[in-house]
């Protein structure tokens, strides 16, 4: 039993107990028919990593971002799909821990570590697509309760998640930009499925459209405007966590190129098989993916909450994303070279198959060419010294 | 066992003495073995022996004799390890 407010010291380890022994054997099979892994969730559960970031004032373990980060990668290493949930889950805690300070809110905190709950997050939006800080819709108000209908292109788990943070403008009158960020659940919550998700990739975070209608107190939005939720913490806890899963897939390729070109080791000894220099020169792809993704979780620890992020962290807050995924891609394919047939091949140990089409999806879930546009626009303005 | 050592320390040991004349507790490493010869050793156990030795025992004392490589193996194939 751990005490009360304070994360296992193993946590890490027993995040990789739960890929290992659950994910992992689960993840054909979610990936082939796009299923939801509800058996990785409910061991999450058991263990209390669903409300590791939850503060410890309200029963949660306040652990950092890079512990959060390692229990992304210790799934992600056996299952993508599993791990890209438990990566936009801790992201929904992240932002609820971090401005959700009204007593709703807080109470919201307790009941998810009690029962851990699992959160979604509705951002995008019909008409917008991907625009993180554009809405159409708008929060409604009669009295103290507060009405919102959206319609979501993707809501990844939306289906099986207790509640869901939604993105929308502050009122009917307020410009596409002014935006909120509220907590919708059960009851006053009814998502109506609108489309299917059969994707090449990260088959089983289950992100179909919805509609989505809401009702419920008022306290319901978190008092913060969104602008300051998506620097100070969406937009960095978003990156950083989906870096974890898109490491983690790398240095599950990675392990299987390894193994492949020892094997090829062994049937000749003294000369290297041709792989052999492939893999040393993914591993230098793959330490520069390290780095970039440990190094923005230390530095996000390192800032006090609240403090706004300096343009140029922003900007390296980008690269980091842009520069991860686009490793990813690189990194996995080059392991499906080197175990060529046996990679290539489905059903063996080397198959590669699952690697490759979810490395495709970091490139594309928030495009790099939008990130890339953003940082674009801020080098014209950042004056900062390197 | 011994005999399957030996044969792959001659084929791959590139040490300077005859294996045969090796006795058990003799250090590999004093009679010649290098540890670029070691890695080849390793690799050529793992597929006689049908093993994979596991990143603890990767050290030199796992090589550093015959006997030690033995006791190494027996280890592995008792525990079933897979390679």
């Amino acid at each position: 039993m751990t005490a009360l407010g304070v994360a296992p010291s193993d946590l890490a380890q027993r995040a990789r107990r739960i890929g290992e022994e659950i994910a992992g054997p689960a993840a054909d099979e979610v990936d082939r028919r796009a299923r939801f892994p509800v058996e990785t969730i409910e061991a999450l559960r058991a263990e209390g990593i669903l409300g590791a970031l939850v503060p410890p004032e309200l029963g949660g373990w306040g652990t950092s971002l890079a512990e959060a980060g390692d229990t992304v990668f210790g799934i992600g290493l056996h299952c993508a799909s599993s791990a890209m949930i438990l990566a936009l889950h801790h992201l929904q805690v992240a932002c609820l821990a971090r401005h959700g300070r009204n007593h709703l809110l807080r109470d919201f905190q307790r009941d998810l570590v009690e029962r851990q709950l699992l959160v979604a997050s509705a951002t995008t939006e019909a008409g917008v697509g991907g625009k993180l800080r554009t809405s159409l819709c708008a929060v409604e108000r009669d009295g103290d309760l507060v009405f919102l209908t959206k319609q979501a292109p993707v809501i990844s788990y939306g289906a099986q998640a207790d509640a869901v943070l939604v993105t929308a403008r502050r009122t009917t009158d307020s410009p596409p930009g002014d935006q909120v960020l509220l907590l919708c659940r059960p009851p006053g919550l009814v998502l109506e499925q609108m489309s299917d998700w059969d994707t090449l990739g990260f088959r089983g975070t289950c992100s179909p459209g919805f509609m989505l209608e809401a009702k419920g107190p008022a306290d319901q939005v978190l008092s913060d405007p969104f602008a300051d939720i998506a620097t100070q913490t969406m937009l960095p806890v978003s990156h950083i966590l989906w870096g974890h899963v898109w490491l983690a897939l790398a240095a599950s390729a990675l392990a299987k190129a390894r193994s492949y070109v020892q094997g090829e080791a062994r049937k000749q000894p003294g000369v290297a098989p041709p792989g052999a220099l492939r893999l040393a020169e993914a591993m230098t792809l793959y330490h520069q993916m390290e780095s970039l993704v440990q190094g923005a979780a230390q530095r996000f620890d390192q800032r006090p909450a609240g403090e706004p992020v300096p343009m140029g962290e922003a900007i390296a807050l980008n690269s980091l994303k842009v520069g991860a995924s686009t490793l990813l891609i690189d990194i996995v394919s080059r392991t499906l070279a080197i175990c060529g047939m046996a990679g290539y091949r489905e059903g063996s140990p080397y198959s590669l198959g699952r690697h490759l089409r979810d490395a495709h999806g970091a490139a594309l879930m928030v495009n790099n060419d939008r990130i890339l546009g953003d940082n674009a626009q801020m080098l014209l303005v950042h004056r900062e010294q390197p | 066992m011994d005999d399957e050592i030996r044969r792959v320390l001659r084929e791959h040991g590139k040490l300077p003495c005859q294996v045969e004349t090796l006795d058990e507790d003799a250090d590999l490493f004093e009679a010649g073995l290098t540890s670029h010869a070691s890695v080849n050793v390793m690799l050529a156990l793992e597929e006689a022996f049908d093993v994979e030795f596991p990143e603890p025992m990767l050290r030199k004392s796992t090589f550093e004799s015959i006997g030690a490589i033995r006791h190494a193996l027996t280890t592995l194939t008792a525990a079933g390890v897979p390679s």
